[in-house]
């Protein structure tokens, strides 16, 4: 009963964000029995039509488009989940040294973050990416590096509202180390504009990600990825299909629930986004 | 209407004022259950009660408003024969800033930060078509003048941040007057104000109330300031009515047990203490000098010493050092120059640099109990921590002592596995104590404590305070705007003003009679419970 | 103004202190060009990071060490790389970027591409920012409306939304169904203005559509934080008419946010405008930057991505300073 009553206080958009949700992690989780064919086995002719052997098609080089999408949900919000959480973890760590601090360390860290927040995100990234090549470790660490800085300016500003209250000055007071204050002090006191944070992050990275595959520099080939697979169908368009948008609207889907879930998240906390 | 017989020469007649707010969840509840006001033309009445009792919410409806997440459920609110509770939101603007006007209690915020003075004083006499602008310009002039605002044919010309919050609070209430309204609703207009800008600021508005006529509802938190300007005083509780009576028969006989509360404190007076026995002060400050990033002197060569199992309260004004002074002394602001001494040794000047010893020395409790409570922790670990952390004593024995703790703070042994959001405010304060107590200081610093509370919760602070210095043979500085709680609990005084020391010594040295000018002008300020004072005090100037 | 500014700037030290405004405005421009210089070089020295010879790149494999040594010779490789810094730096601010891989001058190509870049930028800006305004203010007027909900619902669709995406759907609409526009945005230099603004169309609302949602939803938050603060309280206890106070009081103060926020969002379109550009094939600075990424051409990628990152460094600026001066705080200092 208390489960059903707290489901209906959930708005219906959140509500369907998260079915949506549930539904990617489903089909990443389990993409080679959803899939009839690998990602990699080229099946038929190019460009062939959609039809009950090929559901959507085949692509520029006979491989199974629907195959392909599916696994792409694998690889590609797999991608972006994993750099989330290497730039939550980098950003997270950095802002709160930066607000207990405070002095030096804080004004070098912003100062740092500035500068590389100076950059537009997609520039740094084309460049770097053509200094370091273009693997997926090298991908990784990039995007994740760059993405790192946003984390880092939330997590600081959050982290020095909490600083300046008097219980933790009460507890600075006593000398507690630095690790004490960031575990139980600041953490516990964080995990809602966090979580909402991670979200946003999320989908950021995600449509990052993608329009790096698009341009030709983010996941590489033959790996399916949702980006490049509509950069390398794009032609199809001119005539009028619209199976290469396809995994373009698998993209805003996944984007669109988790806004829907942060949305209510932050509506729940009180807190705001723009 | 009700069947209740409405007198004829009313100005306002209110009736089973029923007032809903919203919660988080989305649902509506009662915050105003049936209220009734009567309020005749020229009239003022005070509307007094703690927080949580409405006294804002009614004030608003009196206009036909309600906040944001308020709505006015039921009841008749009529001001001259209209009845606002069913107005159309037209009737409703014509008459408010025209016949109903509206002072705040921070001007600082309700002025337009983009716009002068003068301008937004004009813009209620122009859009209700009841002057020129240029006449309502002359008029502002007139009543800046009136009101005692320095320079009064320019100061309307700045804009608000470039006035001083006593000198705002005129000007919004010379805004207030501006269409000569009918009734004025006075929504704790000093509050924020210092004693000393606070009495100014009082005379000025009984003034002008009292020159045009105008009916008012004075609405505060403070016996003592409604005594001085209201006719008539209304006791409010929870959103409903507690008593009401001429204000000089409800200052000197309230009928009901609630009202005598309001003033507890006032009654408190801590017997005068036995003088020092020991030579060696556990406390001792020695010719600080502090300043925030090298900028101006907030504190200059402050000395003073704090004895053993004795409570030396720093008295003085918002700006005076007195919460520097306790940033210092716990090393959370090194001095440009001088020391912190504790029992003879000197501490570093910041708490990094101190050893454990030391810091367990000396503890805090702070005012906004809200903000000093991590609300994520439950009491046992905020009050455990600082035993384990201290006293090296294992998890389990912290458990017990914080039972103890707790039982001598008079508080519930089911206390220690709350949250702090699931304590009332003095609960909250208590766990504050606790915290500061399980180091086992020697020295307690009380930042305030009672300033946010109200006042019985704040007479039962301040007796627990004073039972644990005799049981415990505490010691402590308490930093505090407010007479009334320096007699409670003061042994020795020392008054601030600028950063410096104007006087100090035992409490009857310096508060019996007052012995410094400034500190003769500090208590003359202090509104006192009988109806003629502001009169007395004005015309002793004069 | 006059009056304070007067009694206050008669003393002696009066004339020689800076308006606290000018102050402000001075200081941030000092750490944009700081900023500008720690950007140039983050761009020149990752680059230089590179193993390779640049010379050989240039001329191919099959050319001799001599005719290597000559062309390093006279690109000034040979340099210490802080010299060919100094000559890079000073080379761009007088228009000089060098050549590129292919052997041509960068600065012939950069000038009609940024201006290509410039001007779509500009168009999606007429169409977007009204109308962001607009429906911010909107929605914040009429809250937990319908109307409002909607707003919320669409705009957060939108900012989900890729922006190739969004471009290929107006394409397979507008160029390829309804064949109403083309889906390849040639342009050229002599081009009448009418013909380039309807080649552009589907790309300028591409970028609209998803840099509106951001700059109204800001300015939806700003107007709402505004219609909460005391003053506004007062004005409606003054008895002023809704529409009055949100010309009088509300905008003036909010016209700083919403300043801030509409060129926060052109900086970005600036840079969104990378991908429209790809999906469209239109000749500016982000299918130049894309190309030279592809071709691994350095100096053009060092050249473009200066150019990008100084617009979007100049545009933050620019906000900043705007919102100082809008400031009434700093405007009529105490």
């Amino acid at each position: 009963m208390r489960f059903l009553k707290s489901i209906s206080k959930i708005p219906p958009t959140a509500l369907l964000g998260m079915v949506v949700v549930f539904a990617y992690i489903f089909v990443a989780a389990f993409a080679h029995w959803v899939a009839p064919y690998g990602q990699f086995q080229i099946v038929g002719d190019q460009y062939s039509g959609w039809s009950d052997k090929f559901l959507l098609g085949t692509d520029n080089l006979g491989r199974d488009m629907f195959s392909r999408i599916v696994y792409g949900a694998r690889n590609t919000v797999g991608v972006a989940l994993l750099i989330t959480f290497l730039s939550f973890s980098v950003g997270c760590t950095f802002g709160i040294v930066a607000a207990i601090r405070g002095g030096w360390v804080d004004a070098v860290l912003s100062w740092a973050v500035d500068i590389l927040m100076s950059i537009p995100q997609l520039i740094f990234a084309m460049l770097l990416l053509t200094i370091l090549g273009t693997s997926l470790p090298v991908l990784i660490t990039v995007v994740a590096l760059l993405d790192s800085t946003r984390v880092f300016r939330l997590a600081r500003s959050v982290a020095r509202n909490l600083v300046v209250l008097d219980f933790v000055e009460a507890v600075q007071l006593r000398g507690e180390g630095f690790w004490w204050i960031a575990r139980h002090e600041l953490l516990p006191n964080m995990v809602a504009p966090l979580t909402a944070e991670f979200g946003i992050r999320f989908c950021f990275v995600f449509l990052f990600i993608a329009a790096l595959s698009f341009l030709g520099i983010g996941v590489q080939p033959p790996t399916a990825d949702w980006g490049s697979m509509i950069r390398d169908n794009a032609t199809l368009i001119t005539f009028g299909d619209i199976t290469p948008v396809i995994p373009g609207l698998a993209i805003a889907c996944l984007t669109i629930a988790v806004n829907f879930i942060v949305d209510w998240i932050l509506g729940k906390t009180g807190g705001s986004r723009v | 209407m009700t069947d209740m017989a409405i007198r004829q020469d009313n100005l306002l007649t209110v009736r089973g004022l029923k007032i809903e707010a919203r919660n988080a969840e989305g649902d509506w509840h009662e915050i105003v259950h049936g209220v009734d006001l009567d309020l005749k033309r020229g009239e003022v009445l005070g509307l007094i009660g703690e927080s949580g009792a409405g006294k804002s919410t009614i004030g608003l409806a009196a206009m036909g408003f309600a906040r944001p997440g308020c709505r006015i459920s039921g009841g008749s609110i009529l001001f001259d024969g209209i009845d606002l509770a069913s107005a159309s939101e037209r009737t409703k603007r014509a008459l408010r800033g025209a016949r109903i006007a509206y002072v705040a209690q921070s001007a600082a915020a309700a002025f337009n930060p983009a716009q002068r003075l003068i301008d937004q004083y004009a813009e209620g006499p122009v859009r209700h078509g009841v002057q020129s602008r240029a006449v309502a310009y002359d008029d502002a002039k007139q009543l800046y003048r009136r009101m005692q605002m320095p320079e009064p044919d320019t100061i309307g010309f700045r804009y608000p941040h470039q006035v001083s919050g006593g000198q705002l609070q005129r000007a919004m209430t010379a805004m207030a007057m501006s269409c000569r309204p009918d009734l004025i609703i006075f929504d704790e207009p000093t509050t924020a104000l210092d004693v000393t800008t606070q009495i100014e600021v009082l005379a000025s508005i009984k003034d002008v109330v009292r020159q045009f006529g105008t009916a008012a509802i004075y609405i505060t938190h403070d016996l003592a300031v409604v005594a001085q300007m209201a006719d008539r005083i209304k006791v409010l509780r929870y959103g409903c009515d507690v008593e009401e009576a001429a204000a000089s028969t409800m200052m000197s006989a309230p009928r009901e047990e609630y009202t005598r509360s309001l003033w507890a404190v006032r009654h408190m007076e801590k017997p005068a203490a036995a003088p020092v026995e020991e030579a060696m002060p556990v406390l001792s400050v020695r010719n600080v000098t502090a300043a925030y990033g090298g900028r101006r002197k907030v504190l200059e060569n402050v000395s003073l010493d704090v004895h053993r199992g004795r409570t030396v309260a720093v008295v003085g004004e918002s700006g005076s050092g007195k919460s520097t002074l306790a940033r210092v002394i716990a090393g959370l602001l090194p001095p440009v120059s001088g020391q912190v001494l504790m029992d003879g040794g000197v501490l570093a000047p910041a708490v990094a640099n101190r050893s454990r010893q030391d810091r367990q020395r000396i503890q805090m409790i702070y005012q906004m109990a809200d903000t000093a409570l991590n609300p994520r922790q439950t009491v046992r670990n905020i009050v455990g921590r600082p035993m384990e952390f201290f006293l090296g004593i294992s998890s389990a024995e912290a458990t017990a002592r914080v039972s103890r703790l707790l039982d001598m703070m008079e508080l519930p042994a089911d206390c220690a596995n709350r949250l702090p959001s699931e304590l009332s405010g003095g609960q909250k304060q208590r766990i504050g104590i606790a915290r500061a107590l399980a180091a086992e200081p020697q020295l307690v610093i009380c930042d305030e404590v009672t300033s946010a509370l109200d006042q019985l919760v704040a007479e039962g602070i301040l007796k627990l305070l004073m039972r644990l210095q005799q049981e415990m043979k505490l010691s402590f500085l308490f930093i505090t705007h407010e007479f009334a709680t320096v007699e409670a609990i003061a042994d020795d005084v020392v008054v601030m003003q600028h950063g410096k020391i104007v006087d100090q010594g035992t409490r009857q040295e310096v508060l019996h009679p007052p012995r410094a000018d400034y500190t003769k002008a500090l208590v003359a300020a202090v509104p006192q419970m009988n109806t003629g004072w502001l009169e007395q005090q004005l015309q002793g100037r004069s | 103004m006059n009056e304070t500014k007067l009694s206050r700037g008669e003393g002696l030290g009066g004339a020689l202190r800076l308006h606290p405004l000018l102050r402000m405005v001075l200081r941030r421009l000092g750490t944009g060009l700081m900023t500008l210089f720690v950007v140039s070089l983050i761009i020149f020295f990752g680059v230089s990071l590179l193993p390779g010879d640049f010379a050989q790149a240039m001329l191919g494999q099959g050319a001799t060490p001599a005719a290597v040594a000559s062309l390093r010779q006279h690109l000034g490789l040979n340099l210490p790389p802080s010299i060919r810094y100094v000559h890079w730096l000073g080379g761009m601010l007088q228009g000089d970027f060098g050549y590129s891989l292919a052997g041509t001058r960068i600065s012939s190509i950069l000038g009609e591409r940024l201006f290509n870049t410039l001007f779509l930028a500009a168009y999606a800006a007429v169409i977007s920012v009204p109308l962001a305004v607009l429906l911010g203010i909107i929605a914040a007027l009429y809250r937990n409306s319908i109307v409002d909900r909607l707003i919320n619902v669409v705009t957060l669709g939108a900012i989900s939304f890729p922006e190739f995406f969004v471009a290929y759907i107006l394409v397979l609409f507008f160029s390829v169904r309804l064949t109403l526009f083309p889906s390849l945005s040639q342009v050229s230099l002599g081009m009448p203005i009418w013909d380039r603004l309807y080649v552009c169309l589907l790309p300028a609302l591409a970028l609209t559509l998803v840099t509106m949602a951001h700059m109204m939803r800001m300015t939806r938050a700003t107007i709402m934080d505004l219609l909460s603060t005391s003053y506004i309280e007062t004005a409606r206890l003054k008895g002023i008419a809704p529409w009055r106070i949100i010309v009088q009081h509300a905008l003036p103060n909010a016209l700083a946010p919403i300043i801030n926020a509409i060129v926060i969002n052109i900086a970005y379109m600036i840079v969104g405008v990378v991908l429209v550009e790809v999906v469209f094939v239109y000749p500016g600075l982000g299918q130049l930057l894309v190309d030279s990424v592809s071709k691994r051409d350095l100096p053009l990628v060092q050249a473009a991505s200066m150019i990008f990152a100084a617009v979007f460094i100049l545009l933050n600026l620019l906000a900043d300073v705007l919102s100082i001066v809008t400031n009434p705080r700093l405007l009529h200092p105490r």
